[in-house]
């Protein structure tokens, strides 16, 4: 008798780690993770381009200096920001994440706008390389976005649904995942065009 | 008789599901190495590159596919070329050694795709610099054919040397697992009741329904094309150039 029950809690048991989603919200949360990697990835990659940008922008538009010293100061700024896993869970650390990071597009699309008027520097070779590179990246930091956005969706769905919401709030204790929003006006591909 | 209507949708749901989902993803099946649905490139000049390209994965196995569309139909190419790159997974799995060119003919416009393995060789900034100075020239011309063959080529030159053929092929065991897994009961099932009627009747087995598994599996590749082997689960990260011609 004794082993009967034996044999039902353990079934019970076999049941529940397999059907109460616990390996898939872990395995969810380790894909948010990773995309969060590639976030962090691409956007070093554009702060890391911008010393070079501003160099050579400098040297053919002198006049520019307000522009300048904008992407100068939106490079600070994301720079204070210190970049974390944990920043996944914090909602309000995320949205300053986010809003530096739109601060420092929007100063690099002005100084774009600024450099049309300076064919020379447009003609540079090094400025071409540079704005290829640029492109590059943030094409980059779009895929990276949509990829996070995505894996965060199926995150924040796997927590949610029944037997996982269970298994959640009695063992895991995982929150929702913040997904980035689309900047205002930022509908099409946020493009570095000259 | 009550649960009927029920069972009837969840019978339904499924293609309804698939019909939908074929519709919102409006990506051109891959073919070959050239997949020329804008009819840009010559016949001659497309068995060329289909050799070429060919060779190059047979020495180095990196993958270059050349995808040419009529249009946009409005889509962004960046976004566009993702998606292709998605769905077509152009380059081994591990190495994710892989290109896809893309030119939408009436846009004028067109993307190196680079995949995740190649971008320390293939840069931004090289992809750029194939755009900008071999293929736009080119187009720019007119001259369509001259332009897929001299990008093809410093596509090739670009990344020459970055990988190399394995010694044999391995065929992707863990995948076909991991597909079959969930079927093992079944099958198991199905054997236990072959070898009993077997037993029973002392006959040859009989090939009913379950014949019909294995099948399934085999075809998956793609059959035209000549010996391509479609994509081999490449990964890409947005990394590449795009221009306008």
């Amino acid at each position: 008798m004794k082993k009967r029950i034996m044999y039902i809690v353990f079934t019970c048991m076999l049941l529940t780690v397999s059907g109460c989603g616990y390996n898939t919200m872990q395995k969810n949360e380790e894909a948010v993770k990773a995309a969060w990697g590639d976030i962090e990835a691409t956007y070093q990659r554009r702060n890391d381009l911008i010393p070079n940008l501003v160099e050579v922008v400098k040297t053919y538009a002198k006049h520019e200096r307000e522009t300048l010293t904008a992407v100068t100061e939106a490079r600070a700024k994301v720079g204070a920001i210190q970049m974390s896993k944990n920043m996944l869970d914090d909602p309000k650390t995320f949205t300053q994440f986010q809003q530096a990071q739109s601060a420092m597009s929007s100063a690099l699309s002005r100084l774009m706008v600024v450099v049309e008027r300076y064919p020379d520097l447009k003609a540079n070779q090094n400025f071409q390389d540079l704005q290829n590179q640029l492109e590059g990246t943030e094409n980059r930091i779009n895929v990276a976005r949509t990829r996070y956005n995505k894996a965060v969706e199926t995150f924040n769905t796997s927590i949610r649904v029944f037997p996982n919401s269970l298994t959640n709030s009695l063992l895991l204790h995982l929150k929702l995942k913040e997904p980035f929003k689309a900047e205002a006006g930022a509908e099409k591909a946020p493009k570095v065009k000259f | 008789m009550r649960n009927k209507p029920a069972f009837l949708i969840f019978i339904i749901l499924p293609f309804v599901f698939f019909s939908l989902l074929a519709h919102a993803l409006d990506i051109p099946k891959l073919q070959g190495y050239v997949n020329d649905y804008a009819n840009m490139i010559s016949p001659s000049v497309k068995a060329e590159l289909e050799n070429e390209l060919r060779a190059f994965e047979q020495t180095d196995s990196t993958q270059i596919v050349i995808l040419t569309v009529p249009s946009l139909e409005g889509e962004v190419i960046e976004d566009f070329s993702i998606k292709v790159a998605e769905a077509w997974k152009i380059g081994q799995k591990g190495k994710d050694n892989g290109v896809i060119l893309t030119v939408a003919k009436q846009e004028r416009k067109l993307r190196i795709e680079v995949g995740r393995g190649l971008e320390g060789k293939l840069t931004d900034l090289m992809a750029g610099r194939i755009t900008d100075l071999v293929i736009k020239p080119r187009f720019k011309r007119g001259d369509l054919n001259e332009g897929f063959i001299a990008g093809v080529h410093a596509l090739i030159d670009a990344t020459r040397g970055e990988f190399k053929i394995d010694e044999k092929r391995r065929p992707p065991e863990g995948d076909i697992f991991s597909i079959l897994f969930p079927v093992i009961p079944f099958l198991i099932f199905a054997a236990i009741i072959a070898l009993r009627s077997r037993i029973r009747r002392g006959g040859p087995w009989s090939s009913g329904g379950y014949g019909g598994i294995g099948s399934g599996f085999g075809g998956g590749g793609f059959s035209s094309g000549g010996d391509f082997g479609g994509g081999s689960g490449g990964g890409f990260g947005g990394g590449g150039a795009s221009g306008d011609w």
